[in-house]
């Protein structure tokens, strides 16, 4: 496994992709902190680049890799290796890459200029994105054969969870705003880790707002130790279900 | 002009003697007199009453001619929780350094720490009041002067707990420098009229920092009330003043930095309005002058009903605040000029320091919160950031009246 693992990280490093997603998050975050006159308006720039630069670049990059490396895998498997190391090493190799290159871009400079539970909560969301990601990247991979048909999947994805869930979540806001579901958001907000993160990381920004009646339920369940946990247990969920039912796809697909 | 200079020299020599003849009574433990009741008794009007260090159980002290009462060492006066410790009947009145403390609890009597009923130029100055029900409580009184008092309670209830400084019906009062906490309202206001009330810190009150109703021309400068539990509440009074006030941290659903209701002609200038949930909330305001002032980290800058009319919002400073303005209606009968906003996105092609494109401070977002409060949900996702921009584009459900026509694009040094 460690060999596999070593040849991924080493062929992801060598990338120029990679590297200009590392440069590119660090002059933007870069600039954004040194623009913006007070930190927070820079932290809120810094949320939209999380919620939406990191997943689209971890689930493109993703696909495309596994794509390209399609013969490299069926070399591989045409070795006494079994189907379990190769793909876990894969994914292990991709989530290293991606998520050192979020960590050196974006991390360190959220962290310096914002050095607070709020920096680390950012921080935190913008790795564990980066991991849920690369994991339904997989899965879109492993499940269809042809190249295109995969990244439009993963495009699709993407649009699904940044745009079209919060559409229907709104619509049904405000179809059912004559009842209490309050609690059932909190519920519904599981259902899309960037909804998730983005909700702990409203929940140290705005604190004032948040004060209000609706606010103090949200802030109930997402401002508690248990919240907070259950919520990065969730995430955790995110990377660990899409990449277990990937792996097991790939266990069985015949190639 | 000899006659006028001898005049005054007479009236100048005549209260020097009547200074004089004013005695003074000493009370303590090693002294003639054991009880300070039995002081007032004895002395005659002007005298002065000097109390030494220790504590006193006087149940109820009627002051009913005008004596200064002067603590040596903050002696105690305990209430027992049963009585009104001081009932200032008479004016001229001093009350100084003394510490009052556990005065009886009534709703039907409004038991206070010091009372005063129907009496001028009474003068309360560096008092310590504990847990008493009212701290400083005034009926009819006119001129009087509440100074350098702390006043403290432990209410964790409204109905078991009084106010800290109450005026009713009162006039020309000044009220500076005290300190109020633990009350029901730090400072509450009802038909007090020509009124000072500077420098005082009022926080972590159950219910209101300052509250105030029916009092008309009174002026507040440099006070401040933090962590109460629903901030301040003016309500139908005219011509207030507030100048350099700073409203602090007030956090909850029904809690805001000042709650206007029904005021007109007043003055609010040069306050701080810092991390409340609601900065200022108005309703039914008119000709209210608002410059100068700096609204940062709130939940809502302002909630501006539209019941407000004639308002004059001008050379604001609105800094991080979730939403700049908020409002219920589209009518807008109110003017915003040259108010200084982070979330303006102009240019200023002509360098004048005033942005060239006028600015809407009213996101659509806070319009729908405003309907539905759960979307607060879907607050700062991409699909709401979408609907702002729409909007701001063309304006629907924003109401178009409210702009700044000429937002500055750097913010007011205050």
């Amino acid at each position: 496994m460690n060999k596999i693992y070593k040849h991924v990280m080493v062929d992801i490093i060598r990338n120029r992709m990679v590297l200009f997603y590392t440069l590119l998050l660090f002059i933007v975050s870069l600039s954004i902190f040194s623009l913006e006159d007070t930190s927070s308006k820079g932290i809120l720039s810094m949320l939209n680049i999380i919620l939406m630069i990191v997943p689209l670049v971890s689930l493109i990059f993703s696909t495309i890799y596994m794509y390209n490396s399609g013969e490299f895998i069926e070399l591989l498997l045409s070795q006494p290796l079994k189907r379990n190391t190769i793909w876990w090493s894969l994914f292990i190799g991709l989530l290293t890459a991606l998520g050192l290159a979020f960590l050196l871009g974006a991390g360190i400079v959220i962290l310096i200029f914002e050095t607070s539970l709020l920096g680390l909560m950012l921080v935190l969301c913008g790795l564990l994105l980066s991991c849920i990601f690369t994991a339904l990247a997989l899965l879109a991979a492993v499940l269809t054969k042809d190249k295109a048909k995969g990244i439009g999947l993963s495009i699709m994805l993407w649009l699904y969870f940044t745009i079209i869930f919060d559409g229907i979540v709104l619509f049904m806001l405000f179809q059912l705003s004559d009842y209490p579901i309050e609690k059932f958001m909190i519920a519904i907000s599981m259902f899309n880790p960037i909804d998730l993160a983005r909700i702990l990381i409203l929940m140290q920004l705005d604190v004032s707002a948040l004060m209000g009646y609706t606010g103090a339920i949200f802030k109930d369940f997402f401002g508690t130790a248990s919240g907070i946990s259950l919520s990065f247990g969730t995430l955790v969920l995110w990377v660990i279900i899409p990449f277990m039912y990937s792996l097991r796809y790939f266990k069985k697909k015949d190639l | 002009m000899y006659k006028k200079t001898y005049l005054i020299l007479i009236i100048f020599f005549l209260s020097f003697l009547a200074k004089l003849e004013a005695k003074t009574w000493w009370v303590g433990k090693n002294e003639s007199l054991h009880s300070l009741n039995q002081a007032i008794q004895s002395a005659r009007a002007g005298d002065e009453i000097r109390v030494k260090k220790g504590v006193y159980f006087e149940r109820n002290l009627i002051i009913d001619k005008p004596l200064t009462l002067i603590g040596e060492g903050l002696p105690v006066l305990d209430g027992e929780g049963k009585y009104e410790i001081i009932s200032i009947k008479a004016s001229s009145v001093k009350v100084i350094g003394f510490h009052i403390r556990n005065s009886g609890i009534s709703s039907l009597k409004d038991l206070a720490g010091i009372k005063i009923y129907d009496a001028q130029d009474v003068q309360i100055v560096h008092n310590l009041i504990t847990n008493s029900f009212f701290g400083i409580y005034t009926q009819y009184g006119k001129n009087c002067q509440i100074k350098d008092n702390q006043i403290v309670a432990y209410g964790k209830e409204e109905q078991q707990s009084g106010n800290g400084i109450h005026c009713w019906n009162s006039s020309y009062m000044h009220i500076e420098d005290n300190v109020v906490s633990g009350h029901r309202d730090g400072i509450y206001f009802e038909f007090v009229t020509q009124s000072i009330i500077k420098n005082n810190r009022s926080f972590r009150n159950l219910r209101y920092g300052l509250h105030f109703m029916f009092s008309n021309h009174d002026t507040y400068i440099s006070n401040v009330f933090t962590n109460n539990g629903a901030g301040v509440a003016v309500m139908f009074s005219n011509h207030v003043n507030m100048f350099n006030n700073t409203f602090h941290q007030n956090w909850g659903d029904a809690s805001y930095g000042i709650l206007l209701k029904e005021i007109s002609d007043g003055k609010i200038q040069g306050n701080q309005f810092k991390k409340n949930t609601t900065g200022i909330y108005l309703e039914g305001v008119s000709r209210v002058n608002m410059s100068r002032n700096t609204f940062s980290s709130n939940g809502w800058g302002l909630k501006i009903q539209a019941s407000c009319q004639d308002m004059n919002i001008h050379q604001n400073n609105f800094i991080n605040n979730t939403f700049d303005v908020s409002t219920n209606g589209s009518l807008v009968l109110n003017n915003f000029d040259g108010n200084y906003w982070d979330k303006y996105e102009g240019y200023d092609l002509n360098k004048d320091h005033f942005g060239d494109i006028p600015f809407r401070p009213v996101s659509l977002f806070s319009i729908i919160l405003e309907k539905n409060p759960t979307t607060l949900i879907m607050f700062r996702s991409f699909i709401s950031a979408l609907m702002d921009k729409t909007e701001k584009l063309i304006p629907s459900l924003t109401p178009e009246q409210l702009k700044d026509q000429s937002p500055r694009v750097q913010p007011i040094p205050l």
